[in-house]
């Protein structure tokens, strides 16, 4: 069966787990990411399917070394993934989620853009669902405006593949630039989807509006599909590096001020994004190597930070950091694990993150852009202060909340699942060799020398420092009940009001025109009543005794003219 | 993270918070003194500056919260302000009323 498509087995797993219910739905779920790994493993390197289409080849499978590396990688999210989510008694979301982890995995082994395409779309369906699953009037109207979004994603890469194609490149996903023909189009597709500035808004929007679970599907699928689709399509352009390095500053900022912690996380996830984006601008093979194990190791530290947030609200129904605190009181066992994630994704030493942080970090000093280089190194310490710091401690430490009191540890399964991801980000940040001997180069890259450690460990500690004091001095921002105006904003509010201000304005004019052309209409309606009315001048009766007349008078009178 | 005593928890004695945040001190100072004695291996001139990272790090969130807190004047607003009825034609100002 995997001969058919490396994601069949996720695929039939969503058909079963709509059916089946108990342990067999939880023998679904965890056997089928399990079995789509071992597909994988049964691939040979090389082209598997291919057949003509409307005078196109299309190329449903092609393995190769990045291909595997992120179908691996999405198999181990969607198993960890469904551990998470073992304790749930929902189909539609066990449905979307294993569908959604299939879609990812299919895009991934795509050869070309027309089937790259069909599974772009079926991402963008299946994950609204798990928005949907919320089942709120807010996630439904959040989950439309996602869904518009990511289904528009879809039919620029379409439109781009068919003028693409149209000059004579074939659908062949190889390495397209933005000098080909729909390249431009191509790059916006992709870059919606790995939420480029200013495309972002729907990451930050639609993410925290998710279900406790979905989000942590979310979090790991989209954006890493769009990180390997820039990485194959267009590895080393040099726009990438800026607007990386754009991706890497300005969420920090709102990460800051951000309330909802699972949104913090989201604007984290664009920052981390923004590493991967800079490495493939980059292009050599350190940085492409760096940008994708940094993708590897993002989808499990981020995952495991989701998963901790994603517990808190499950316990407790509430993810504004100005109403948490104090929970490690009651759930200490998730607050470690989520102190494990905090640690990962700052990249402290011994934990995943250093290790593919670090690899585009160098790679940008090493092409001598300084300027990218200290936006890195600012978002370095970015990062930690608002993932690293402020996610666990307003969640659980910080003052005592009133959930304290009625807190207590996730159900097993929710442990299970982020011990899992905190092992594996333990378990890489040691030993980082097998990681690195599945990318796609070989640099020889060790991160692990005492200048670098070294430097790392300054600037964490020093950020730490400076939270430590803006904290103890009061300058630190409080956690409000709050949202912050970003570019959604242009179209939750600015677009609707333009639109109502813009009818307001116009109704006027159009009263006056619909005035002027009833009276109009009613004048002429009088003018031909007058005329023709019941008495009218055209509707008088005259007697025949007239016509006689009438008659005889004209005879008369031609009789006169006859004579004279 | 307990400390034994169900009602009594690591950090509700004020004496621990005072040790980490004594731990974090010297643990900084350490990190800086050994950029004394450690000859870092360096990639760009900067690098290679006495406590180069400790200071960009220290100074990058500094920044970065000062900047935040002041961001915070443009674009945060009320918690409600995409949920309540939007502002009607005539009364725009409403708009800028929605700052807290």
């Amino acid at each position: 069966m995997f001969e058919l498509s490396p994601a069949i087995p996720l695929f039939a797993g969503a058909v079963l787990a709509g059916v089946a219910r108990g342990p067999a739905r939880a023998l679904v779920m965890l056997i089928a990411p399990m079995l789509g790994a071992y597909g994988i493993s049964q691939f040979e390197p090389g082209i598997t399917s291919q057949f003509e289409w409307l005078g196109n080849t299309l190329t449903p499978i092609r393995v190769d070394g990045l291909a595997v590396l992120f179908g691996y990688l999405f198999h181990l999210a969607a198993f960890i993934g469904v551990v998470y989510a073992l304790h749930l008694k929902d189909p539609l979301q066990d449905v979307a989620a294993l569908a959604y982890a299939g879609s990812a995995v299919g895009a991934v082994f795509a050869g070309d853009l027309i089937t790259l395409f069909v599974y772009w779309e079926l991402l963008a369906a299946t994950s609204a669902l798990l928005v949907f699953a919320r089942r709120t009037g807010d996630s439904l109207r959040t989950g439309m405006r996602y869904l518009v979004i990511q289904v528009g994603s879809g039919v620029l890469l379409l439109a781009g593949a068919i003028i693409y194609a149209a000059h004579g490149n074939g659908l062949d996903f190889g390495h397209i630039g933005l000098a080909a023909p729909g390249g431009w189009l191509i790059f916006l597709a992709f870059g919606i989807k790995a939420a480029f500035p200013l495309l972002h808004g729907w990451l930050t929007d639609a993410y925290p509006a998710a279900t406790a679970t979905g989000t942590v599907f979310l979090s790991a699928f989209t954006t890493k599909v769009a990180i390997y689709a820039l990485a194959r399509g267009f590895a080393g352009t040099e726009a990438l590096i800026y607007i990386g390095a754009l991706m890497t500053c300005f969420p920090i900022f709102y990460a800051v001020i951000e309330n909802d912690l699972r949104r913090v996380l989201a604007y984290s996830l664009i920052n981390q994004l923004g590493f991967m984006v800079v490495g493939i601008g980059i292009g050599t093979e350190l940085a492409l190597n760096g940008a994708v194990a940094h993708a590897f190791n993002d989808v499990i530290f981020k995952g495991l930070l989701m998963m901790s947030m994603g517990a808190v609200l499950h316990v407790t129904g509430e993810i504004r950091g100005s109403e948490l605190g104090g929970l490690y009181k009651k759930m200490p066992k998730t607050a470690i694990l989520c102190m494990v994630g905090a640690a990962s994704i700052s990249a402290f030493p011994l934990f995943s993150g250093f290790v593919s942080k670090s690899m585009v970090v160098s790679a940008a000093i090493r092409e001598g852009h300084t300027f990218v280089w200290l936006a890195l190194l600012f978002a370095s310490a970015g990062v930690f202060h608002h993932a690293g710091i402020k996610i666990p401690f307003f969640a659980f430490f910080a003052h005592d909340s009133r959930f304290v009191a009625t807190a207590h540890e996730p159900p097993r399964n929710m442990l299970v699942a982020m011990a899992l991801a905190a092992l594996l980000c333990i378990g890489i940040g040691s030993f980082p060799g097998t990681l690195y001997s599945l990318l796609p180069y070989d640099t020889g890259y060790t991160p692990y020398d005492v200048s670098h450690v070294l430097a790392q460990l300054q600037l964490l500690a020093f950020s730490a420092l400076a939270f430590t004091w803006l904290k103890l001095a009061h300058i630190y921002p409080p956690e409000l009940r709050s949202v912050n105006l970003d570019i959604e904003w242009l179209y939750r509010r600015v677009a609707p009001n333009a639109i109502r201000l813009t009818l307001a304005k116009l109704a006027p004019i159009d009263r006056t025109l619909r005035d002027r052309s009833v009276m109009l209409l009613d004048r002429t309606l009088r003018s031909a009543a007058r005329h023709y009315g019941a008495y009218g001048v055209f509707a008088r009766a005259w007697p025949t005794g007239n016509m006689a007349i009438w008659v005889a008078a004209l005879l008369g009178l031609s009789l006169l003219i006859y004579y004279v | 993270m307990k400390d034994g005593n169900e009602q009594r928890h690591l950090f509700d004695d004020p004496r621990n918070v005072r040790r980490v945040i004594r731990s974090l001190l010297t643990v900084c100072v350490v990190l800086v003194g050994l950029d004394l004695v450690v000859h870092r291996h360096v990639e760009h001139a900067w690098e290679g500056l006495f406590a180069f990272y400790a200071l960009y790090g220290f100074i990058a969130c500094v920044l970065l919260v000062l900047l935040a807190k002041e961001m915070r004047k443009i674009v945060m607003r009320d918690e409600d302000y995409y949920t309540q009825a939007p502002p009607s034609a005539d009364s725009e100002h409403r708009e800028d009323s929605g700052d807290v």
